[in-house]
């Protein structure tokens, strides 16, 4: 925790994330107007009344990006938790029981890499006639939970042969209490990695289905935004800080979440921190160590480190 | 290597297998969603489908009913199961029906249209990212923690925390619409008939452009991370060491032993990567109007066309897996050392 805390990384990526909670929280004390009021003049210029403008239809521009980190940083978080239990599971029953269980999850695993996840998202949207917030969630953690899900199974493997299971078994612990109580802490790191990788997964993805119009079109979301201000021809209009901000915002909570997840990634294979030469191969030594204890990870394609980051580079 | 050529080789036909095997079983279960998505949802999809024809203003007389029915496997006077073998069999052999919004027009010629225009933008963004990416990635970790490779790494990130759409929508409108760089209005004049003349090649080009900067700009992240966390793997490996304690070139190492290594594991992502190429070219045909099959999709799902739809869905689909599946045979000739036995 303390290396983490001295990741530089981890810090902005912490404090990025902070101030988007902060305004979502406090959305309505640092903007008067409401959101979804349409009674604003429209087209007005940018003033102290109106920070941003107003729409075409008479919104306040500043208020709406404001109240949209709600929807969005909802979606993510929920999401981004729900994807990591749902690793877990996959991969502590795939890794942790293996045999022919471990054969047909893995399979499942490996479907779901490969299936584009959008267009995949796209037609089940399509089929949805109630899109609420609920829906979208569940629609996003079915097309992206594969991502990094091997991950944890190799660490869930590399677990069960390790000394401490071994001792933790003969002393008689049962399979949930080992589970619960050495394999789950043990990939504690590895799983805030994922978290914050589904998380920059669905904030992506969420907004994208937003600008598409497939989403919740009365939800208030940047992606929303957007949509809206290129249905209203924000282009002829020259309203270009309506088409920038949204951006800009999703942009920034994408970093902080990406930036997380690579700091997360770092603090767990010290291979990848900087340092001099000398620390960082007396340390890579170290590592090579550990990682040739694990039986999945073939020693000619690296355990990876960056599979967990691109794993969820994106939509 | 002490495997004998005749082993290595029969690993090799038993592993191109596995992938064969994989590559249909990934077909079926996209076709398997594809037929029972629209039956898990509440309403009779035939209904539905005729319903909308018969709003187009198209009279439809129950002979022609059942004759959709029968060509969407929505026959009701069969059980589910045989409109399951019919379904598959249909699809098999390219028969996907007819269109819904452009009706009687074929899904399979309208897709036609609009596929090598996607596969273009597309399979360009993933060639120039590619190579571009793994070369900046490639030189960060050598240089690591040099001035490079501290802005490297957040700009990576940011770049893959962007939205493509959105990167679209400002090139749009800054350099298409501000600066009138280029030519937007030229992207759905286009049309593929006009490939073969120079001057529609010239179009096409400018029409292509913005939406394949976009791409590429946003899918580079990836591929610079990527190869930089693997690279700075591959460096702290005893054979480079070995390499530089012989006294080799920096340049060396830096090329034939370390990159070269390195960028293995990264062209296995393929898989990944593609994934969200291809996500990121759905919004970007849409901003941009870029008359390919993301474009088509959307087009299908606003107006409810669902035989267009899925049969989209099923192209990108196979699209990706064959794309996946030539990655895997490349590999395996890249990588003499391959592992048969670790991947799946």
């Amino acid at each position: 925790m303390r290396a983490f805390l001295r990741n530089k990384k981890a810090v902005t990526g912490l404090g990025i994330l902070v101030f988007f909670a902060l305004m979502a929280i406090f959305a309505g004390v640092i903007d008067p107007h409401d959101p979804n009021n349409i009674n604003f003049t429209p087209l007005a210029h940018v003033s102290s009344a109106h920070l941003l403008g107003t729409t075409p239809e008479g919104q306040d521009i500043f208020s709406q990006l404001i109240y949209s980190s709600r929807a969005t940083l909802i979606v993510a978080l929920v999401t981004g938790a729900v994807i990591a239990v749902v690793q877990l599971f996959m991969g502590v029953f795939s890794g942790y029981v293996g045999g022919w269980v471990d054969a047909v999850l893995s399979t499942i695993t490996n479907i779901f890499l490969v299936l584009p996840g959008l267009p995949l998202l796209i037609v089940i949207v399509a089929y949805v006639q109630n899109k609420s917030v609920t829906t979208i969630i569940v629609v996003l953690a079915v097309t992206g939970w594969a991502w990094g899900a091997r991950v944890l199974r190799s660490q869930a493997i590399s677990l069960r042969d390790r000394p401490f299971m071994e001792a933790a078994r003969m002393s008689g612990e049962g399979r949930l209490r080992i589970v619960v109580f050495h394999v789950v802490p043990n990939m504690f790191g590895v799983l805030a990695a994922n978290f914050f990788g589904a998380a920059l997964y669905a904030v992506l993805t969420y907004t994208v289905l937003q600008y598409l119009g497939l989403g919740d079109i009365s939800q208030l979301t940047w992606g929303s935004m957007l949509y809206e201000a290129q249905n209203d021809t924000a282009f002829l209009l020259h309203l270009w800080l309506w088409l920038l901000l949204p951006g800009i915002c999703i942009l920034l909570l994408g970093t902080g979440f990406g930036l997380l997840n690579f700091a997360v990634d770092e603090v767990a294979d010290p291979r990848l921190r900087r340092n001099d030469p000398v620390k960082s191969s007396a340390r890579a030594t170290q590592a090579g160590a550990a990682s040739s204890q694990l039986p999945t990870t073939p020693p000619l394609v690296p355990p990876t480190p960056g599979e967990l980051t691109t794993a969820h580079g994106g939509p | 290597m002490d495997i004998d050529d005749k082993t290595e080789g029969r690993d090799r036909v038993k592993y191109l297998l596995r992938r064969v095997g994989f590559l249909l079983l990934t077909l079926w279960v996209a076709l398997t969603v594809n037929f029972a998505l629209p039956r898990l949802m509440p309403g009779n999809p035939l209904e539905l489908m005729i319903g909308k024809l018969g709003a187009q203003g198209g009279q439809i007389s129950p002979s022609a009913a059942k004759a959709i029915g029968k060509a969407y496997g929505l026959d009701n006077t069969h059980s589910a199961i045989s409109q399951y073998f019919t379904y598959l069999q249909q699809t098999a052999t390219g028969h996907f029906g007819l269109s819904i919004s452009e009706y009687p027009e074929k899904v399979s010629t309208l897709i036609g249209q609009e596929l090598p225009w996607t596969i273009g933008l597309v399979g360009c963004a993933v060639v120039i990212s590619f190579i571009v990416g793994t070369a900046i990635g490639a030189m960060a970790a050598w240089r690591r923690g040099g001035f490079f490779d501290s802005i490297l790494v957040p700009t990576g990130v940011m770049m893959q925390a962007m939205p493509a759409f959105w990167l679209g929508i400002l090139l749009l409108y800054f350099l298409a619409y501000r600066l009138g760089w280029f030519n937007v209005s030229s992207t759905n004049q286009v049309q593929g008939r006009q490939l073969a003349s120079l001057s529609g090649l010239w179009a096409i080009i400018q029409a292509s452009f913005l939406p394949a900067v976009a791409l590429v700009a946003v899918s580079l992240g990836g591929y610079i991370i990527l190869m930089r966390n693997t690279m700075i793997t591959v460096m702290s490996d005893d054979f480079v060491k070995f390499a530089r304690a012989k006294g080799l070139p920096d340049r060396i190492v830096a090329t034939r032993y370390a990159a070269r290594n390195a960028v293995l594991p990264v062209f296995t992502n393929f898989a990944l990567s593609l994934g969200f190429v291809v996500a990121g070219a759905i919004a970007i045909e849409v901003v941009f109007d870029y008359p390919g099959i993301a474009d088509q999709l959307l087009a299908a799902v606003e107006a409810e066309d669902y035989p267009l739809m899925q049969a989209i869905f099923l192209i990108i689909v196979l699209g990706v897996l064959l794309a996946n599946f030539i990655a895997d045979i490349v590999y395996v000739y890249l990588d003499p050392r391959i592992r048969l036995g670790g991947r799946t």
